[in-house]
C-alpha cells in the first residue's frame, strides 16, 4: 500500500524519561505485554521510565459505559498528572488506548473550555489537596515504541521474516479506535492510514496486509460487549473481520487496544466452538499480539517471559515460522516454576480441516 | 488607448479580453500557466449537448489571437493589484484604466478525503483524471482491463464541513451524470452507479439528462455518500455506503471509483486579499460588490471580476459573465476618463 499520507501526521514523541499509566484490564489478558514494554524501555533502550504504584485506572470504560461522569473522570486524570509532576516527570505514556483517548480528549476539552480546567483543579485539590501539571508530552506506549523502532530494529536478535521461505512474515495491524480516531492529528500516520504499528511491521521485515474490513470494529465497541445482551454485535463484527482478511493468509494480526487484541484472539476460540470455523492458514486461528510481544520477539526475548502462553490461538505455529527457540514443556509454568495449568484442547488450536481459508479456496 | 489588465486565461478571461478588444480596448492577459485556455483545455466534453470541449476552447482561442490590441502574458502570476497597476512575478508592474480579475478556481485535491484512498489504491481516480483519459481515449484500469462495475462519487469535497469546503460546486452532479453517460457508451455493458447526496439539476436539458441517464442507460443511482474504499483480494475496491432512502448499509465490489471533485475558491484568492485588499467570502471566493446589481465589481473601484474567481459556475455563465464584466469594465473607464 502506498501509505506516502503517513507522513503528513507526525507529533512529537518524547525519547526518554517517561511517566508510565498502565492498563486497568490488560493484566488480565496479556500479562506480559506490559512489564515487557519495561524492560525494552530500560533495558534494551536505556531509558527512564517510572511505573508508579500510586496510580488509578484511568475509568475510561466506565466514562465510556456511561456510569462515570465527566467531571469525575477529569479529576482522576488530574491525579495522574499529578501524580506524575510529583514523581518528577513531564512526558506522559499511557498503555491502553482507551486511556491514551480519554488524556487527548480532556487536554483538548481543557483548551477549548479552560473553565472546566479551573473547575477539575478545584475538585482535585477538594478531593486531594494535589494540584497538577498538564504533560508536556503525551504518547500512547505504541508511539514510544514507534519512536524507537529503528534502535529496536539494529537491536534485532531475528526479524518478521518466515524463516522457512525467507518471505517477509504478512501483519495484519489493526488500530484501536480511541488512537486517532477521536483526534486524527493525535495518531501517526492519522485514522485512515494510522502508521504506528504498519512502520513497526516494516521497519523490523515484515508486510502489512490491507485487506476490505482493515477499519472494521474488532468487536469490542464497548457496549457491543458490555451490554450482555449486546455480545452478539461483539462476535459478528469480529467475524466479518476476521473472514476478511483470511483470504490475505495473515501470519498474525498486532494490535494497539487492550480490548482489540483481547477481542481478536478470544473470539476465534469462540468462533471456532460455535461453528467450527478457523481463519488460519494452518487449519487454526490467526495469532494476536501486541506490540510489546512483537518487539519482545524481536529483540529475542522468551516467548513465555512475554505471556504468550496465556494467548487463546496458540503462537507456536508463528514461533516456529520466526526460528525463535522456545521450551514447549515450560509453557505453562509461572514465574518461580510452578504449573499454572493447562487448557482443554479446544478447535482453534487443533488444525480443523474446515477452515474458512480452505472453504473460500 | 485605454489599457485594461485581465488575470487569468481561462475562459472567462479570453472572452471578456474579446470583448474587451471589440470595444476598442488594449488588452493584458497574465496567465500563470504556459498556455491559455484554462481547465476547459483539459475537459473532454461538455454538458449538456456532449459538445467537444475543445470546440468552445480552440474558437475562443483563435478569436482571442485575432485580436490586434490583446497581449497574451503566459507563466507569469499576478502578485499585486490596484486599479491602475498590476505587478507580475519578476516584479514588472503593467500600468493599466482597469483590471478584470479572472482567476477561476482550484480543483479539490481528493486525497484530503483519505478514506476515499485517491493516490494510495488503483483504480481510484478524479472527474478531472477521467476527463484527461477520456480525451486520450484510454479508459481502462490499471491492468489494461475494462471496467465492468463503476461508481462515482459526488460531493467529493463539496458541501463538506469537514474539509472546510461547506459550498455546493454546482457542477458535479451534472458533470457525474454526463461522465456516467460517457462510460456507459464506452462500456456498455458495464453496471455504473452513481452515489449522490442531493441531485441538482437546476440548468436547462440538465433534468432531461439525468432521466435519460436512468431511462436509457440504465444508470443507478444510488443516495447516500460512500464512507470508505478499500482493496480486495482479487484487486476490486471494496466501497462501503448507506443507501439512506431504503436506510440500509451497502458494500459492494467495483473496478472503477470516480470522485467528482469540487470547486475550491482560487490558490491566489487569499493572496488578492492579503496584499490588495479585496474581500473574500467564508468559502474562500471573491466577493462582490452586490450579489444583484453589481456581481462582476469588487469592493474597489476599478477591480472588477468574471468567472468562477466569486463562486462554482458553469461555463456558459462565466462566458456570459466575462461579458457583463467588458461592458462593466468600458463604463467605468468611460465616467472616469
Amino acid at each position: 500500500m502506498k501509505r506516502s499520507s503517513w507522513t503528513d501526521y507526525q507529533k512529537e514523541i518524547a525519547d526518554n524519561n517517561y511517566y508510565y499509566a498502565r492498563s486497568c484490564i490488560r493484566q488480565n489478558f496479556f500479562p506480559g505485554s506490559e512489564k515487557a514494554f519495561l524492560n525494552i524501555l530500560s533495558k534494551d533502550l536505556g531509558r527512564d521510565i517510572y511505573d508508579d504504584p500510586l496510580h488509578t485506572s484511568c475509568t475510561g470504560i466506565g466514562y465510556h459505559g456511561d456510569i462515570v461522569p465527566l467531571e469525575t473522570i477529569m479529576t482522576v486524570v488530574a491525579r495522574q498528572f499529578a501524580l506524575m509532576s510529583e514523581a518528577g516527570y513531564e512526558n506522559f505514556t499511557s498503555s491502553c488506548i482507551t486511556s491514551f483517548g480519554i488524556y487527548t480528549e480532556l487536554l483538548a476539552t481543557w483548551e477549548e473550555f479552560p473553565e472546566t480546567e479551573e473547575r477539575t483543579r478545584e475538585n482535585l485539590y477538594k478531593a486531594t489537596g494535589r494540584e497538577f501539571t498538564k504533560p508536556k508530552n503525551l504518547a500512547h506506549t505504541s508511539d514510544v515504541i514507534f519512536h524507537h523502532r529503528k534502535e529496536i530494529g539494529q537491536k534485532a536478535k531475528r526479524k518478521l521474516i518466515n524463516t522457512y521461505t525467507g518471505e517477509p512474515l504478512k501483519v495484519v495491524e489493526h488500530i484501536g479506535c480511541h488512537y486517532a480516531k477521536i483526534f486524527p492529528k493525535s495518531g501517526i500516520g492519522g485514522s485512515e492510514f494510522p502508521y504506528v504499528l504498519a512502520g513497526m511491521v516494516e521497519e523490523w521485515g515484515g508486510e502489512i496486509v490491507d485487506y476490505p474490513e482493515r477499519r472494521h470494529c474488532c468487536g469490542f465497541g464497548f457496549r457491543n460487549y458490555l451490554v450482555q445482551a449486546n455480545r452478539g454485535y461483539s462476535i459478528a463484527n469480529s467475524h466479518r473481520k476476521l473472514e476478511s482478511m483470511a483470504p490475505f493468509k495473515p501470519d498474525f494480526i498486532v494490535t494497539n487496544c487492550p480490548g482489540c487484541s483481547m477481542f481478536l484472539d478470544k473470539w476465534q476460540y469462540t468462533i471456532a466452538e460455535m461453528e467450527g470455523t478457523t481463519f488460519g492458514q494452518n487449519g487454526c486461528g490467526i495469532p494476536v499480539l501486541t506490540y510489546e510481544e512483537m518487539a519482545g520477539l524481536v529483540l529475542g526475548y522468551d516467548p513465555w517471559e512475554l505471556g504468550m502462553q496465556m494467548h487463546q490461538v496458540d503462537v507456536e505455529p508463528l514461533l516456529d515460522k520466526m526460528g525463535v527457540e522456545y521450551d514447549p514443556s515450560a509453557k505453562y509454568l509461572g514465574v518461580n516454576g510452578k504449573y499454572i495449568g493447562k487448557p482443554k484442547k479446544a478447535i482453534v488450536n487443533s488444525r480443523s480441516k474446515e477452515t474458512l481459508y480452505r472453504i473460500k479456496r | 488607448m485605454k489599457h485594461v489588465v485581465v488575470i487569468g486565461g481561462g475562459v472567462a478571461g479570453i472572452r471578456c479580453a474579446i470583448e474587451l478588444a471589440e470595444m476598442g480596448i488594449e488588452v493584458t492577459i497574465v496567465e500563470k500557466q504556459k498556455h491559455i485556455g484554462g481547465k476547459v483545455r483539459n475537459w473532454h466534453k461538455l454538458f449538456p449537448s456532449f459538445t467537444p470541449a475543445e470546440n468552445v476552447v480552440e474558437e475562443l482561442i483563435k478569436r482571442v489571437q485575432n485580436c490586434q490590441n490583446v497581449q497574451i502574458r503566459c507563466c507569469c502570476e499576478a502578485e499585486n493589484i490596484t486599479p491602475h497597476q498590476v505587478t507580475i512575478s519578476g516584479g514588472e508592474t503593467l500600468n493599466c484604466d482597469a483590471v478584470v480579475v479572472a482567476s477561476g478556481f482550484t480543483l479539490f485535491d481528493a486525497r484530503i478525503k483519505e478514506e476515499y484512498g485517491y493516490g494510495i489504491y488503483d483504480n481510484v481516480i478524479t472527474s478531472a483524471d477521467l476527463e484527461d483519459m477520456l480525451n486520450r481515449r484510454a479508459v481502462k484500469l490499471t491492468n489494461g482491463a475494462s471496467p465492468r462495475r463503476i461508481a462515482l462519487l459526488h460531493c467529493v469535497g463539496s458541501r463538506d464541513e469537514k474539509v472546510c469546503q461547506r459550498h455546493c460546486s454546482k457542477v458535479c452532479c451534472v458533470t457525474g451524470v454526463k461522465q456516467a453517460m460517457e462510460l456507459k457508451r464506452l462500456f456498455p455493458t458495464a453496471d455504473v452507479f452513481n452515489f449522490y447526496m442531493d441531485i441538482r439539476m437546476f440548468g436547462p436539458g440538465y433534468e432531461e439528462m439525468y432521466r435519460e441517464a436512468q431511462a436509457d442507460y440504465n444508470i443507478h443511482f444510488v443516495r447516500g455518500r460512500i464512507s470508505e474504499v478499500s482493496p480486495t483480494i482479487d484487486g476490486k475496491l471494496q466501497i462501503k455506503a448507506e443507501d439512506t432512502l431504503t436506510g440500509r448499509p451497502l458494500k459492494m465490489g467495483v473496478d472503477l471509483l470516480v470522485l467528482l471533485i469540487g470547486m475550491k475558491a482560487g490558490d491566489s484568492n487569499k493572496r488578492f486579499e492579503l496584499s490588495c485588499h479585496l474581500r473574500r467570502q467564508d468559502s474562500g471566493f471573491m466577493q462582490p460588490k452586490d450579489s444583484f446589481l453589481g456581481n462582476v465589481e469588487s469592493n474597489m473601484n476599478g477591480v472588477f471580476y468574471a468567472g468562477t474567481v466569486t463562486a462554482p459556475k458553469t461555463i456558459g455563465e462565466s462566458l456570459n459573465e466575462a461579458v457583463t464584466a467588458a461592458h462593466s469594465v468600458a463604463e467605468w473607464i468611460k465616467h472616469t476618463a
